[in-house]
């Protein structure tokens, strides 16, 4: 069997060097996603028709349509359209921003439903106004009720960030397979890849495990 | 003072209120008493405007509170309300849960909040709670806390919808004996309740609703000895 790791020995530091690519992407794409999707999923269950239409149709074709095809839409087309020049990093963030907000939104609203009304009503009668009432007494408890589901998305996000590698941005996926480019040994730098993925999603199972015990403390 | 005139409320083409009209006088002590679905509830509800009237109208104190120009969140800062099923913030400590609204609404400070706070705790025997999140209280601990909480706000007038209803037996005394208490301070108080002896011993008046209507107001000795509509007979008959 044609099988030698030692060949790739040289080159994992280069590929190890993918994590921050890698991090910086999701981090910040999982931010604008949380942000936009607490935005949308107020908008769904708000009053006024006009945002809960435009949060929906948004949640709609983000939903609706390839998140690669969002990728290269937003990297080749955004600079024919406008004249700006938009660095694959950018266009990286930007479409997993908005792909997973749309994701997000509808978990944070299926929260929020989930909050029991006599919450709502205890609140009212106490005269708490509506924006206090979602940050301090709806939010907290929709977010402890879907941290799981949360924390699926950004596993999710993490994984699917390898495909940034199609507009050439050098996170952990490219650079594996430019070493196995390089070295004719795309099976062991791939699979090498693969457990560095694989560990960085145990590691955020770890975090949410620990961030829901935490929440769970009032039970 | 609490003035509602031909209060109507409808769900679809159910009428759960069919023209209610009454005063609660400062200082006054209101039960509401009546079989299930008769409409105590909503009733109650609509004076905070829980339950947005159909028609009619409410006025607290000054404010028509069915007047959509009104503040409601300023009326309900001064009506004070406690569940049935206590709704205590669940991720809020006890003494958090009482002082949230006043340092969040009425922007008291942390320090007088907690005091404040504290006392109430104190009022209501659970002084030793106050670190503790709800899911640790007893239903008769919750519904105290619960009422903690409302008072926290220093509110003209509390409403009480089944306050007791959701309690294991032998909690429902403690909860009953805090809220005698506090009519004892000459708060104006309205509640829902199916406790008759507790009506009885306490209420100033008994307001006695069936099907949406409201078919006896007297005060507690005479209606309870001697009902005149033939509706509250039964009804009397059925549970004493």
């Amino acid at each position: 069997m044609n099988l030698d790791f030692t060949q790739i020995v040289s080159s994992i530091p280069y590929i190890l060097q993918g994590i921050g690519v890698t991090l910086k992407i999701v981090g910040v794409a999982a931010l604008i996603g949380f942000t936009i999707g607490i935005l949308l999923a107020l908008c769904k269950i708000g009053r006024f028709k006009g945002l809960k239409w435009f949060a929906d149709i948004y949640t709609s074709i983000f939903r609706g349509t390839p998140l690669i095809l969002q990728l290269l839409l937003i990297y080749y087309g955004t600079p024919q359209l406008f004249d700006i020049k938009v660095t694959a990093y950018t266009a990286a963030v930007l479409a997993f921003g908005f792909n997973s907000g749309a994701y997000i939104s509808e978990i944070i609203r299926a929260g929020i439903l989930a909050v029991d009304k006599g919450q709502l009503e205890a609140s009212m009668a106490l005269g708490i106004p509506y924006k206090k009432m979602m940050k301090d007494i709806v939010l907290p408890q929709a977010l402890k009720n879907i941290l799981p589901a949360l924390m699926n998305e950004f596993i999710t996000l993490t994984k699917e960030s390898a495909i940034v590698t199609v507009i050439g941005v050098t996170d952990i996926m490219r650079r594996a397979y430019i070493v196995g480019g390089n070295t004719y040994r795309y099976f062991e730098s791939l699979i090498f890849a693969g457990v560095i993925y694989y560990l960085m999603v145990i590691v955020l199972t770890l975090i949410g495990k620990a961030v829901e015990r935490r929440m769970r403390r009032s039970d | 003072m609490i003035k509602i005139q031909d209060l109507r409320k409808s769900y679809g083409k159910v009428e759960v209120l069919k023209g209610i009209s009454t005063t609660i006088q400062k200082g006054e002590i209101i039960a509401i008493i009546g079989p299930s679905g008769s409409g105590k509830s909503t009733f109650l509800r609509c004076i905070n405007l829980l339950e947005t009237p159909t028609s009619g109208h409410i006025w607290v104190n000054e404010a028509e509170v069915t007047n959509p120009k009104v503040n409601i969140m300023k009326v309900r800062e001064q009506v004070g309300m406690v569940f049935q099923q206590f709704n205590l913030f669940p991720h809020m400590t006890v003494l958090e849960n009482i002082t949230y609204a006043p340092i969040m609404v009425k922007g008291t400070s942390k320090k007088d909040a907690e005091l404040h706070g504290r006392e109430l705790l104190k009022k209501v025997g659970l002084s030793e709670k106050e670190g503790e999140h709800p899911v640790r209280l007893s239903g008769g601990q919750k519904q105290r806390v619960a009422i903690a909480r409302a008072l926290a706000m220093s509110p003209e007038m509390m409403l009480f919808d089944e306050p007791t209803s959701a309690l294991d037996p032998e909690m429902v005394k403690e909860v009953l004996e805090v809220i005698k208490s506090l009519a004892l301070t000459g708060m104006t108080m309205a509640i829902v309740t199916h406790e008759m002896g507790f009506a009885r011993e306490v209420a100033d008046r008994v307001l006695f609703l069936d099907d949406g209507q409201l078919v006896e107001d007297a005060p507690p000795a005479e209606f309870f000895s001697s009902p005149k509509s033939k509706r509250a007979q039964d009804f009397l008959e059925k549970i004493l």
